[in-house]
């Protein structure tokens, strides 16, 4: 198991390095070619890791490579975890981003910066599986920031666009930020635990006090809210759709969005020691996923409803952390990686037939035109949407079912989401595939067609497991089941209340109906409009005027006082003080050159004298 | 078997051998630099060698570094180095700034004269990084003045005048206090042992001095090295001599002449007053955070690079301050790494800099504009840099800041936790700098800059690899730098406590 550990790892990086020093002079397939093996190696390793795991009783291996940091008591080893976690998260990160690498290759031909995307891509990749990977937390730390640096590069890809670069700029920012909660986080576990390797912690996570638990806790949660685009750092996310659309995919399905969540799982048996750090984590969950929800029913942008229903949907995997109930939190984000990475791969199709055109409003009965694309999408719709027998019914369900065992205010909260969210992708679904052509100007009266089979032979592939996914984890079945597989991993909580057999029918009924409820919205409003005042929101268009908020609480005021701080305090306060102190308050040029002229000779010979002062002392001294 | 000192003495005396070289050819047109660059990469062999020495001494004891030759007695004068840890990476840095100065910032004005203050520089330096007598140390460090203040004032920008002065006055007033506090070490010394007047860090150590004045003097020598670093509010004078100053007299002094302010706050106001330092670390390690937090404020409103570097320069000299001062094992060695990789990581930026320059004739923001465009691999290098400023795990800065910030948060949870905030800063300045000068549509001025030559590609190249190097595999640094701080840290917790 340790070489095909191994070759997870360095697959992608070996692409990366490849095309770093042949690419310039290699073809655009070549160069794609050789990015999608290796995520495509890592892939099989992965796969061949996750047998040899099952075969074996010890399904915790650490592989260790070299010492990276030693210093005093600290030490961090540059070594790998391999556990059912780690694998599960392994599985759906290479084998979804092996279909987007294949998928880019045809949807960015011909761009100027073609060999810049796919090494960036498979650095994202590698910086992924790095997080996922690590067997401590500073190794983890480094994925973390990789795909940090990889999402800015990604996301301001059209750097001479001033909207690209910019939000380039902030998705890292505002990573940054949670980021210093995964430090405080790292230094609270290493102070009171003298360790930083996951399974140490866990051993020792019995000595911590209840306080210093929840302030773990909280502190993990600020840095899951950065990468995981969860209130109070959510709004980065929207605005990284300025990259391509299958960076949008990458990111919102299989990397980066998911690595907040996969950190407070990791760190689960620390979780299980503070119940009021899980319910933050869990009211943080809820209120996100309602919050991006009402965001998402008033987008025109077909990639923003999708940016904001991710949002939405990380909300409830946070929320199934925060009521314990971390199997569901990974089961919806493997059927969740399906479906959206299918939606967003859908829409880059359907962006691409309208030569890049993106408003919602210029869309509309493009079934006829995509054979593929439209088939293939709805069943994403269907799937996020939550009618069965699709992945999304039993992922949801499952972490619905979980909520209202726990806390049935959350519950109402989530399944109102879960209303919104049929509504708001049968809203997208309609306006894009259904009612008038409104697409005519855009496409200056051509027929828009079909993309090439590179970029819907991922399509086809994502929705196959869209259908199936579901059966990962069955509510009938318990043994050989994804919850089964993962538990071990999982630190103890509570349960809730048990529920009953007729009590868990009649959620499932209540989540399907839920669903109708909200596609039937959705129909009987979009059958024959595409814009309306009453039902998008400029509240809910400008993002509750989060963006402003900040901007008018922290972004100008700081702006602000940095400026006159820089006029004040700088040159007139510091500056002068230490001027006038030092006897410089020369006012004139004259002066100062005056003064300046022989003033190192003055120096020296005030050097001179010094010692020589020194020397009568000394003699003096001598002489008595 | 020739003794290990003496690969000391060469290290000092080689620069100033070189001067004569440059003196004897200055006649001829180029062959001062030829000369320069040849010194200079001796100097660079030679570290490398005494860096090889040293490990195996780490290894295998027997070979010893220190040597003593009394001067003169009645003076307390004596020539005496040793090499430590910390101190080894101090000489690699001075050799590495001295070559890397001169293979990417050549200035053919007056080229002997230029070529002899930048080898003097070096001797200097590296004489204060070597000295373990604190008069001699004394004496390196106000030598390094008068190199500097020729450098600034002859080869600087329009201000010249006012940024040699306010860096020389700023920089003397700082050192008087430092002298003062020296004579009264040695003096007291020598009424208590009635012997000849001796300036060594051994002895000196070793004086009983009361609390008030460990404090007293501890003010004395910190605010020279505050100075020098600087630290918050002492800084004044360094974004307009980084600005005015030619680019090699830029790069010697953020990256080498600052990290005097720093070694010498770790070597010798931490090593010989610890009485203060429970009363000092809350003072200091505010005022680092304060440098840490204003420098980053202050790099984003900065017009031009070289300012930006100098308020960045700041914020990381804060980083070293908080980690020396924190009084914790893992802080420390985070402070001494960061002194070096700040130093790899500063040669980097004013070199790039002068590429720009170079190209554009300026340095301001606001001329700049979608240079990714007309010159990508120039904006691939100095992605490169930012993100090991900021901070990036894999590079080199992470290590060191990450050390300062887990040390600091153990033992003084509060400071360490405002310092994390730091790295967002970082993170805001320089990537909006690069938005400003890389990103964006360039217009026509800035669409014909041409990408970086393979000339300047390839003294970047020990920039690059030192940067992923010991990003990836800092062993080798921190393994050197380890026992030096132990025995720091045995000697201030054994003589911190009043007996």
């Amino acid at each position: 198991m340790p070489h095909f550990a191994l070759l997870i790892l360095v697959a992608p990086l070996v692409g990366f390095l490849f095309n770093v020093v042949n690419g310039s002079q290699m073809k655009e397939k070549a160069i794609g070619g050789v990015a999608t093996g290796a995520i495509a190696i890592s892939f099989i390793s992965t796969v061949i890791c996750f047998f040899q795991l099952l075969g074996s009783a010890n399904r915790e291996v650490t592989v260790n490579f070299f010492t990276w940091i030693h210093a005093g008591t600290l030490d961090v080893p540059a070594a790998i975890l391999v556990d059912p976690l780690s694998i599960t998260m392994c599985l759906f990160v290479t084998g979804i981003s092996a279909l987007i690498h294949l998928y880019s290759i045809s949807y960015m031909h011909g761009e100027k910066d073609f060999r810049k995307f796919f090494l960036y891509l498979n650095l994202f990749v590698f910086s992924m599986l790095v997080l996922v990977l690590a067997n401590n937390l500073v190794l983890t730390f480094v994925g973390w920031e990789g795909v940090g640096v990889c999402s800015y590069w990604l996301v301001s890809f059209y750097f001479d666009r001033e909207a690209a670069a910019s939000a380039g700029k902030k998705a890292f920012i505002y990573n940054r930020v949670g980021d210093v909660g995964l430090l405080v986080a790292m230094f609270l576990i290493f102070t009171h635990g003298q360790t930083l390797t996951y399974l140490s912690i866990f051993t020792n996570a019995s000595n911590l006090s209840p306080t210093v638990a929840t302030l773990i806790v909280l502190s993990l949660l600020l840095g899951a809210t950065g990468k995981s685009a969860q209130i109070p750092l959510f709004n980065w996310l929207p605005d990284a759709m300025e990259g391509p659309t299958p960076v949008s995919a990458l990111i919102h399905a299989a990397t980066m969005v998911t690595a907040g969540v996969f950190l407070l799982v990791r760190m689960s048996p620390v979780l299980a020691l503070s119940s009021s750090g899980r319910m933050t984590i869990a009211v943080v969950g809820a209120l996100t996923a309602f919050v991006a929800a009402t965001v998402a029913t008033s987008q025109r942008d077909i990639k923003k409803v999708l940016a904001f229903s991710t949002v939405s949907q990380i909300g409830f995997m946070v929320l199934a952390v925060g009521v314990g109930a971390y199997s569901a939190a990974i089961f919806l984000m493997i059927a969740h990686a399906f479906f959206k990475a299918l939606l967003f791969l859908g829409s880059g199709s359907v962006i691409h037939s309208l030569h890049g055109e993106q408003d919602l409003r210029k869309m509309g009965a493009l079934a006829k035109y995509l054979p593929l694309t439209f088939p293939t999408f709805m069943i994403g719709w269907l799937a996020i949407s939550g009618i069965p027998p699709f992945a999304g019914f039993w992922a949801k369900g499952d972490v619905l079912t979980n909520v209202y065992a726990h806390n049935r205010l959350l519950w109402i909260f989530a399944l109102v989401t879960a209303v919104l969210t049929a509504y708001y992708m049968s809203r997208l679904f309609v306006l894009t595939f259904r009612g008038t052509e409104r697409f005519r100007t855009v496409t200056q009266d051509e027929d828009p067609h079909e993309s090439s089979w590179m970029m819907t032979l991922p399509l086809v592939v994502l929705a196959v497991l869209a259908i199936l996914g579901g059966g990962l984890d069955l509510p009938w079945v318990h043994n050989h089941s994804l919850a089964s597989f993962l538990d071990p991993t999982f630190g103890a909580v509570p349960a809730g209340a048990p529920l009953s057999v007729v009590t868990q029918w009649g959620l499932s009924l209540v989540d399907v109906a839920a669903a109708i409820v909200g596609l039937m919205a959705a129909f009987s409003i979009w059958r024959d409009k595409h814009e309306s005042e009453t039902f998008e929101r400029e509240f809910f268009e400008k993002v509750w005027h989060w963006d402003g908020f900040y901007d008018a609480t922290i972004g100008r005021p700081l702006t602000t006082s940095a400026r006159v701080g820089y006029v004040v305090v700088e040159q007139k306060v510091i500056d002068r003080a230490a001027d006038g102190f030092g006897g410089l308050a020369a006012r004139t040029g004259v002066q100062l050159r005056e003064l300046q002229t022989g003033f190192v000779r003055q120096y020296a010979l005030a050097m001179v004298l010094g010692i020589a002062i020194v020397m009568i002392y000394l003699v003096a001294r001598i002489g008595f | 078997m020739m003794h290990s000192s003496w690969w000391l003495s060469a290290l000092l005396l080689v620069p100033m051998v070189g001067v004569a070289f440059v003196l004897l050819v200055r006649r001829r047109p180029g062959a001062s630099y030829a000369v320069g660059v040849g010194v200079a990469a001796l100097e660079m062999a030679l570290s490398i060698v005494v860096a090889w020495m040293y490990n195996q001494h780490l290894t295998r004891t027997g070979i010893d570094f220190a040597a003593r030759h009394v001067i003169s007695a009645p003076l307390g004068l004596a020539y005496d180095v040793s090499l430590d840890g910390i101190s080894l990476l101090m000489v690699l840095l001075t050799s590495l700034t001295l070559l890397l100065a001169l293979l990417g910032a050549r200035d053919k004005r007056r080229e002997p004269a230029l070529i002899s203050w930048l080898l003097i520089l070096t001797t200097a330096s590296m004489g204060s990084f070597l000295a373990h007598d604190l008069l001699l140390f004394f004496l390196f460090f106000e030598l390094t003045l008068v190199p500097s203040y020729f450098l600034i004032s002859q080869w600087g920008g329009t201000e010249r005048v006012r940024a040699a002065l306010k860096f020389f006055l700023y920089t003397f007033i700082g050192s008087v206090p430092l002298l003062i506090g020296i004579l009264f070490l040695g003096f007291k010394n020598q009424h208590y042992v009635r012997g000849a007047l001796n300036f060594s860090y051994t002895t000196l150590s070793a004086v009983h001095l009361s609390h008030t004045a460990s404090v007293v003097l501890f003010c004395a020598f910190g605010f020279a090295f505050a100075v020098k670093s600087p630290i918050w509010p002492f800084h004044t004078w360094s974004p307009i001599t980084y600005a005015e100053a030619p680019i090699a007299g830029s790069i010697e002094m953020s990256a080498l002449l600052a990290k005097l302010g720093s070694y010498g706050l770790v070597r010798f106001a931490i090593g010989l007053f610890p009485l203060a330092l429970s009363d000092m670390r809350p003072i200091v390690m505010t005022l680092a955070v304060i440098g840490i937090l204003y420098g980053s404020a202050m790099a984003c409103v900065a017009g031009d690079l070289k300012r930006v570097i100098a308020y960045s320069s700041l914020a990381q000299m804060g980083f070293i301050t908080l980690g020396a001062m924190s009084g914790s094992q893992i802080a420390m060695i985070g402070a001494v790494l960061l002194m070096f990789n700040h130093g790899v990581i500063t040669i980097g930026f004013f070199l790039l800099v002068s590429f720009i320059e170079k190209r554009r004739q300026v340095n301001t923001i606001k001329d700049l504009r979608g240079l990714q465009a007309s010159a990508p691999v120039l904006a691939v290098l100095f992605t490169i840099v930012i993100l090991a400023s900021i901070g990036l795990p894999g590079l080199s800065g992470f290590v060191s800041e990450y050390l300062i910030l887990l040390g600091s948060f153990a033992t003084n949870t509060w400071w360490g936790v405002v310092g994390a905030f730091g790295v967002v800063g970082a993170a805001i300045y320089w990537l909006w700098v690069y938005q400003r000068v890389f990103h964006g549509k360039a217009d026509a001025k800035n669409l014909a800059v041409e990408d970086v030559t393979n000339k300047e590609r390839w003294v970047l190249v020990p920039v690059v690899v030192l940067i992923l190097l010991l990003g990836v595999f800092p062993r080798p640094a921190i393994d050197k730098i380890t026992p030096s701080i132990a025995n720091l840290i045995t000697h201030v917790s054994y003589s911190g406590v009043d007996k």
